[in-house]
């Protein structure tokens, strides 16, 4: 297992490398400057320009600004935003854990809701709860997330006004209080994402389920005395895990999408919101970094949902 | 629906070897309409496309008259989807903007199945190390997260697009370019896995020894057997790229405010929500629905183009 995980972590080095290549070459082919903001400011004179963009080393070779960019982003130096006048990394600190947060939860929701669901559907295909549940799903993940948003802001801030539609970071409240304002404020983003990831995986989890089903190994476990729940749990459900686990996976970079539109939509202070407003703002270093980070985190779920793969699976340590 | 039990297949079976020969559009159309929810999903589809290609020239009334008098209006006779912030017509607004979403859509899908299929087939065809090469390129975006990268995509290359081509067609380019360079993996890697699988069969075989090239091999031979799966899947990207061009559009990097398409007027309409509330709902209803029928018909296409599925 040890020698498994050290190998898919050096896999991990090449794959953040290759995502980081494709990064800079998008920025480097893109027309005008990224000093551009500095460009159209009349009280930077074009010496000082000129001279800035020596000191960036702006005017050398593509291959040697990337290495610059790249040894200077793994160091965690990642300049300062244009917009703030801030350190972009202290920016996004700033701003991380609110993303983690939502996104985590939303995530934990998702499984919470299409575990039980995908596999009851499954033990009785075509049944009403099957066909009512995979309606449901595919109604689900057809609703765009800042639709459903919107409507649940509709409904639950402005008709029955229950919930605050604007997230915010530091409520100014302690103890309990701060409890309850945080969920309250956070059931909203929270649930628009869980749903929409869940109506997916519930699909995901059915077909998984499906497909084991019917195999021989289940009926010997029946037939050797098991009851039903045990055999599903421990023997179906365990093993159509297995590509659940590889979908999650790949479904990560998604993931990120909706939390750039839930947090846009709640106003959530988290890396997704400040992306969009870094781009309104033209802030380069703080886009880059943003979209750098964001690749990281993609990579590193990757990375961990490949070793929950391999503790379900113990052939594929072995590989 | 099919159980998939023996008794069900021999069952569906045995009725299939008494009919006479069909073509193969009329037997996968015969296997679409069993599908219900497709039907339903084909026809709507059908309705709304020919409301937004029709409809603007039976609907005459123009999409940027401003009237300050009647704004904000809930629908009635006169404006039947109400009207916005500027007092111009939403039905109006609706057809036009449903015409650029679709475009939209179906424009980034032929470009993903288009470089999705070739990618594919090099790699299906050639194996070794191109095949490798082109399949890490391929696993490598797949992992990139996908909404940044289109948003910086769109962040850099927004004005010049503009400048080159005009605000109207620059943006939609870049913009169909931009989604459909995002849907091409999934193709690929479809597409390699057919090329895999055919290229060791009979028929290709025979092919083979009749002294067809491997270009013809690939156009005549393989590629219409691989075709099923890829339009499934280009089915349902059109779906993905409809949403994903709202998605830009709602977070307001896709088009200005003077191209109302669905996501850009669901975006103007997101601040008046409490007193405005169905100026938000038509356009957002709009995608949903779009986007629910193109998923069942994906889904009717996919069974029925499936020659193992029983329907």
């Amino acid at each position: 297992m040890s020698k498994y995980f050290i190998r898919r972590l050096l896999i991990s080095i090449p794959a953040l490398l290759g995502i980081s290549l494709v990064l800079f070459t998008v920025l480097a082919l893109a027309p005008g400057d990224p000093f551009e903001e500095l460009a159209t400011n009349p009280n930077v004179p074009p010496e000082v320009r000129a001279n800035l963009r020596t000191q960036f080393g702006l005017d050398d070779p593509i291959p040697v600004r990337y290495v610059r960019w790249i040894t200077s982003m793994v160091k965690g130096d990642w300049g300062f935003s244009f917009a703030s006048r801030v350190n972009v990394s202290t920016l996004i600190m700033q701003r991380l854990p609110t993303t983690l947060f939502v996104l985590g939860t939303a995530q934990l929701l998702a499984i919470l809701v299409a575990l039980p669901i995908g596999v009851y559907s499954a033990v009785r295909p075509y049944s009403l709860f099957d066909q009512i549940a995979t309606s449901f799903a595919f109604i689900g993940f057809s609703l765009p997330t800042f639709f459903t948003g919107l409507l649940f802001i509709l409904f639950f801030s402005i008709y029955l006004d229950w919930l605050p539609f604007i997230y915010r970071a530091d409520i100014g409240t302690t103890g309990w209080r701060w409890v309850w304002d945080m969920t309250r404020q956070a059931i909203m983003p929270i649930t628009v994402l869980g749903l929409f990831q869940g109506a997916t995986l519930t699909r995901f989890v059915r077909s998984a389920v499906l497909d084991v089903v019917r195999l021989d190994y289940v009926n010997t476990a029946r037939s050797k005395g098991l009851s039903e729940g045990m055999t599903i749990l421990k023997h179906v459900v365990r093993n159509a895990l297995i590509p659940v686990v590889t979908l999650l996976s790949l479904q990560i970079p998604t993931v990120f999408t909706g939390a750039v539109i839930t947090e846009q939509i709640f106003r959530v202070p988290g890396i997704g919101s400040l992306l969009i407003s870094a781009i309104l703002s033209n802030d380069t270093p703080v886009v880059m970094s943003i979209i750098f980070v964001f690749s990281v985190l993609v990579v590193l779920f990757a990375l961990i949902a490949d070793l929950t793969y391999a503790w379900l699976d113990p052939r594929i340590s072995y590989r | 629906m099919a159980n998939g039990t023996t008794a069900d297949v021999l069952l569906a079976g045995a009725p299939a070897a008494k009919r006479p020969a069909e073509s193969l559009t009329a037997e996968v159309w015969r296997r679409f309409r069993r599908h219900r929810l497709a039907m339903f999903g084909a026809v709507m589809l059908a309705t709304i496309v020919f409301a937004v290609a029709v409809g603007p020239f039976i609907y005459r009334v123009p999409i940027n008259e401003i009237d300050f008098k009647a704004k904000l209006k809930t629908p009635s006779w006169a404006h039947p989807m109400g009207t916005d912030d500027l007092g111009q017509d939403l039905l109006a607004r609706m057809l036009y903007g449903g015409r650029i979403s679709l475009a939209v859509g179906v424009a980034a899908m032929l470009i993903g199945v288009t470089v999705g299929t070739a990618v594919g087939a090099v790699a299906g065809q050639t194996g070794g190390a191109v095949d490798n090469a082109l399949m890490r390129v391929t696993e490598l975006f797949l992992a990139i997260p996908q909404l940044p990268i289109l948003l910086l995509v769109v962040y850099l290359f927004r004005n010049s697009m503009t400048k080159a081509m005009g605000p109207e067609l620059g943006l939609f380019v870049m913009i169909v370019v931009v989604i459909g360079g995002r849907g091409w993996m999934p193709v690929a890697r479809l597409v390699r896995a057919q090329f895999l699988s055919l290229r060791e069969k009979e028929f290709v075989e025979a092919a083979r020894g009749l002294g067809a090239r491997p270009f013809r091999q690939i156009v005549r031979h393989i590629l219409p057997n691989a075709l099923g799966p890829v339009i499934v899947a280009g089915s349902l990207d059109v779906a993905a790229a409809i949403l994903l061009e709202s998605t830009l559009s709602f977070l307001g990097l896709g088009f200005p405010p003077d191209i109302p398409t669905w996501g850009r007027i669901l975006a103007d309409a997101k601040d008046n929500l409490d007193f405005a509330p169905h100026w938000a709902i038509f356009p957002g209803t709009a995608i949903f629905v779009t986007v629910l029928c193109i998923n069942y018909l994906g889904d009717g296409l996919r069974d029925a183009l499936d020659p193992r599925k029983v329907l």
